[in-house]
């Protein structure tokens, strides 16, 4: 993984999130909701990794997940669904959309590593 | 604590786990019968080793089973698991055709993550196996309160995200309070009941394949070698021992050989070992 795009509405997440993935040696790009995920996405070029908060405003994380799935060079995207909406439905509407991975927040860095870098932690 | 004390609470776990301690491990000891005295009403590491002298059956099962770690995950370190898929299971399956019969043990199996795992693996992987084959999966750890933990099946948000990938949990797993349990396809394969590694266990019969995982490491070499050599005497002369990532029989037991065509701690009895527990 080369680059990760962190969307969230909050502050505090994307600050946690970033701390995880640049620790792991990998970019970061962070976005506050959808609309700007997709901006951000397509400015940045390199984006291979999405962590997606589902709740936002202006643009929620599922029509986010959604709208990239639709771009066709964002096929060999990893998108991890990360957000407070645990339950079966949300998380069966998710990877109906095409998620990889769903996180359930309140997340761990463990978790963070093995979900969206897929690096086994020692 | 001073080094009386010590040396008893470190005989004591000796004697009804194995776990050997060596010397330095007071913090450890403290920090985790400390917490335990208290809940006894007794006000510390003395007057904790003043009631076991005079001999406390109850709370000295507290006491082992407060000194056992029981870190564990779903799919620990995988390639045991993809082994067991792509080459142990094949193999077995293969020379079962008659009996049509597969046996599992996982005997330290903490909170049950191995031998759902294992269920899991079968569900997907081997669907005509568990529909028309008997199969059980026996899962037998020496503390109790871990035996129902299993029993329970029930994982918190945590556990489930700790090497489950999410498309298996939704599809094995059902909300529930405080988190996911295993559904009930999935635990119909599995059994739980105790078992201290150092009693014998030969009333649990013969299995195909023995996972012993992240336990042997707590003991000395003699006991390992005792336990090898038992679980050499319960296993099917074509059956399989799994280790953990970080052990080996090597000079311990001369009952195993190396499975070669697997990466990981994988054994089979010798071609004509004789097993310390004869049967
Ligand atoms: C670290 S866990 C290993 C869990 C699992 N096998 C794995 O590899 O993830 C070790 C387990 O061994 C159990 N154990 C310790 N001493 C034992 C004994 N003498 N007999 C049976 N189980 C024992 C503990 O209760 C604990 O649950
Ligand atoms: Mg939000």
């Amino acid at each position: 993984m080369k680059k990760v795009m962190l969307v969230d509405d909050s502050r505090t997440v994307r600050l946690i999130g970033r701390q995880i993935v640049e620790g792991a040696g990998v970019a970061v790009a962070e976005a506050e909701n959808g609309e700007d995920a997709l901006e951000v996405f397509h400015r940045e070029g390199d984006v291979d990794g999405v962590l997606l908060d589902w709740n936002m405003p202006v643009m929620d994380g599922l029509s986010c997940l959604k709208a990239l799935r639709r771009v066709a060079d964002a096929s060999r995207l990893r998108i991890v669904m990360c957000t407070t909406e645990n339950d079966f439905e949300h998380i069966s509407q998710a990877l109906e959309a095409g998620a990889d991975e769903y996180v359930m927040k309140p997340f761990t860095e463990e978790i963070i590593r093995e979900k969206l870098l897929s690096l086994a932690t020692a | 604590m001073n080094q009386e004390e010590y040396d008893f609470l470190s005989r004591l776990v000796m004697r009804t786990s194995g776990l050997h301690l060596g010397p330095n491990k007071q913090y450890l000891l403290e920090s985790r019968l400390i917490p335990l005295a208290q809940s006894f009403d007794l006000e510390g590491i003395p007057e904790l080793v003043a009631r076991l002298r005079r001999s406390d059956a109850l709370l000295e099962t507290a006491v082992t089973e407060a000194m056992t770690t029981n870190e564990t995950s779903f799919f620990r370190d995988i390639t045991p698991f993809d082994e067991l898929r792509d080459t142990i299971l094949p193999t077995l399956i293969a020379d079962r055709g008659t009996s049509k019969s597969l046996r599992i043990w996982c005997s330290a199996s903490s909170t049950g993550q191995e031998p759902f795992s294992i269920a899991i693996l079968l569900h997907e992987h081997f669907p005509e196996i568990v529909q028309n084959w008997r199969v059980e999966i026996l899962a037998t750890d020496i503390a109790e309160k871990m035996v129902s933990r299993c029993r329970s099946g029930e994982y918190s948000q945590l556990e489930v995200q700790r090497g489950l990938p999410i498309r298996l949990m939704v599809k094995h797993f059902e909300q529930c309070d405080g988190g996911w349990r295993v559904k009930d396809d999935l635990r119909k394969l599995v059994s739980f009941r105790r078992q201290n590694l150092l009693e014998s266990f030969r009333h649990l019969g013969r299995f195909d394949v023995v996972f012993c995982r992240n336990v042997l490491i707590y003991f000395d070499a003699e006991t390992k070698g005792r336990i090898l050599g038992q679980i050499c005497g319960c296993l099917h002369q074509d059956g399989f021992l799994v280790l953990g990532a970080a052990e080996t029989v090597i000079g311990l037991s001369e009952s195993f050989d190396r499975f070669r065509d697997c990466k990981s701690a994988v054994y089979r009895p010798k071609a004509d070992s004789a097993c310390t527990v004869s049967r």
